[in-house]
């Protein structure tokens, strides 16, 4: 067997359990939560009175205008200063929850303005409260178009929380920088890192065909113009 | 019996509603007629509050909403005046991602809590009753638009409303497509479905109409039964609009 196959095979187990343990966990919860972030945040851009509109576009602002990677060192190496310390994990997932927020309200937002104004009229002209109207017509028809712009935000991330190695989370990342320091092979190493992001990443496309034909059954928005 | 008390209703500067007042008489048709920007659809949108009034009282049997300047009318009054009214838009607003069995199921389930199977079966009557039986598993962008129409209709029937309010039900169908969804609607008004309908569609109107509103530039012009308002207008207004309209074919023109 050659070198850079056995030191592949060797490095695998611990790489993979980095992977199962931190990186894909820390993708999974943070997209979830920011998801939520983001709802909120699209619903109170949206339909809620000036001053709270204003706090969303402040926050959005911040986050899309600063690095991903200054925000991490700032939670985790910043906040001790001011009494806040976090374990690594925890300043991660803060950091990364904000962040896909932050992208996620943006899209969201666009989402629920792209479903016709009659929609809400036809659900209103039912008897549906406004959080009926929402849960029930409304939003799965936005979801419907979310999914594209919302697979990639989430594909990204997938890649995104490669940035925690910097703040000494052992996610993948790190746990290929940890055997590179031991064995010198960063060639081999890296390269077997990237294998594995680019295989989570595929699974994951794959993932987005299935529910976007899943989406496809019924069709077009016929007679939902105005 | 529904009434509309002194409505008034601006969009900016624009007074769209000038104090006016209509009764619908039940087991009756009452058609709004009038041109474009007389105001019609906006009259019907206040009955079931998408329009919000300034000012000005809407009745439907004992439940009351009264629009006073500066105040808000109370949620519960909004749902319940919406509860007891039925729509159907010009543009169907069929819900896309649902069946049309499930488009008229939706407002039982969600809003007045019935059983799915119960649903159900009030859903597959009123798709019978608009000849839509075979279609009831089809996604709306599979059907016609007189098709979606009539699952519309029946959507808006299903919780059983005290008036039907048809916002321009026939004007985005081309004559052949029309001609299914006013042969539903005549059938209705026969069983003496109370509603209430905007439309410029004056062959609609003759056909099913037992009242009619004439409106322009956002007051009633002349009201009165349909045979007095089409055969012996009083208005020399009236009489203008019913002349263009008629001049333009039996379609009436849009």
């Amino acid at each position: 067997m050659p070198h850079w196959l056995n030191l592949m095979i060797d490095s695998l187990p611990s790489l993979l359990w980095a992977c199962v343990v931190f990186t894909v966990p820390l993708t999974l919860l943070s997209f979830v939560l920011g998801l939520a972030v983001g709802f909120v945040a699209a619903v109170v851009r949206l339909f809620a009175p000036g001053p709270l509109a204003a706090i969303v576009r402040f926050y959005v602002w911040i986050i899309r205008g600063t690095p991903l990677l200054v925000q991490l060192f700032l939670i985790f190496y910043g906040l001790p200063s001011v009494g806040i310390v976090l374990d690594a994990f925890p300043a991660a997932l803060i950091g990364f929850t904000l962040n896909v927020g932050a992208y996620t309200s943006e899209i969201i937002r666009a989402v629920l303005l792209s479903v016709p104004k009659g929609q809400w009229e036809a659900a209103y002209s039912v008897g549906m409260t406004w959080s009926q109207a929402m849960r029930r017509i409304i939003l799965p028809q936005a979801t419907r178009t979310a999914v594209p712009p919302l697979s990639n935000t989430f594909i990204s991330l997938v890649k995104d929380t490669s940035l925690a190695a910097a703040i000494t989370v052992p996610e993948l990342f790190r746990a290929g920088q940890r055997i590179v320091a031991t064995t010198y092979e960063p060639l081999i190493i890296y390269v077997e890192v990237a294998l594995i992001y680019l295989v989570v990443s595929s699974v994951l496309s794959t993932l987005q065909a299935r529910i976007e034909r899943r989406y496809a059954r019924y069709g077009g928005y016929v007679g939902a113009a105005s | 019996m529904i009434t509309l008390e002194h409505i008034n209703k601006s969009f900016g500067d624009n007074h769209v509603l000038k104090d006016v007042s209509i009764a619908v008489p039940e087991g009756g048709v009452t058609a709004l007629i009038g041109a474009s920007g007389s105001g019609k659809s906006t009259l019907l949108r206040c009955v079931n509050l998408l329009e919000i009034p300034q000012s000005g009282e809407v009745h439907i049997d004992d439940t009351v909403a009264r629009l006073v300047p500066g105040h808000k009318v109370s949620r519960d009054i909004i749902l319940a005046l919406r509860r007891k009214t039925g729509m159907v838009f010009q543009n169907f607003q069929l819900f896309p991602h649902l069946t049309a069995l499930e488009n008229v199921m939706e407002g039982l389930v969600t809003v007045l809590k019935w059983p799915r199977e119960k649903a159900e079966t009030r859903a597959r009557d009123l798709l019978h009753k608009v000849g839509m039986s075979i279609k009831a598993d089809a996604w709306p962008s599979s059907l016609s638009g007189g098709q979606q129409q009539r699952v519309a209709i029946a959507r808006a029937l299903a919780p059983s409303p005290k008036v039907l309010l048809c916002d321009e039900p026939t004007s985005a169908l081309d004559p052949q497509l029309a001609a299914e969804v006013v042969d539903v609607l005549a059938e209705l008004a026969r069983e003496g479905t109370t509603m209430l309908m905007a439309t410029h569609d004056l062959r609609l109107a003759a056909t099913i109409a037992s009242n009619v509103v004439f409106l322009d530039g956002g007051e009633v012009i002349e009201a009165g039964p349909a045979g007095q308002v089409f055969g012996a207008p009083v208005d020399e207004r009236t009489r203008r609009f019913i002349s263009i309209l008629t001049a333009n074919g039996p379609a009436g023109g849009q």
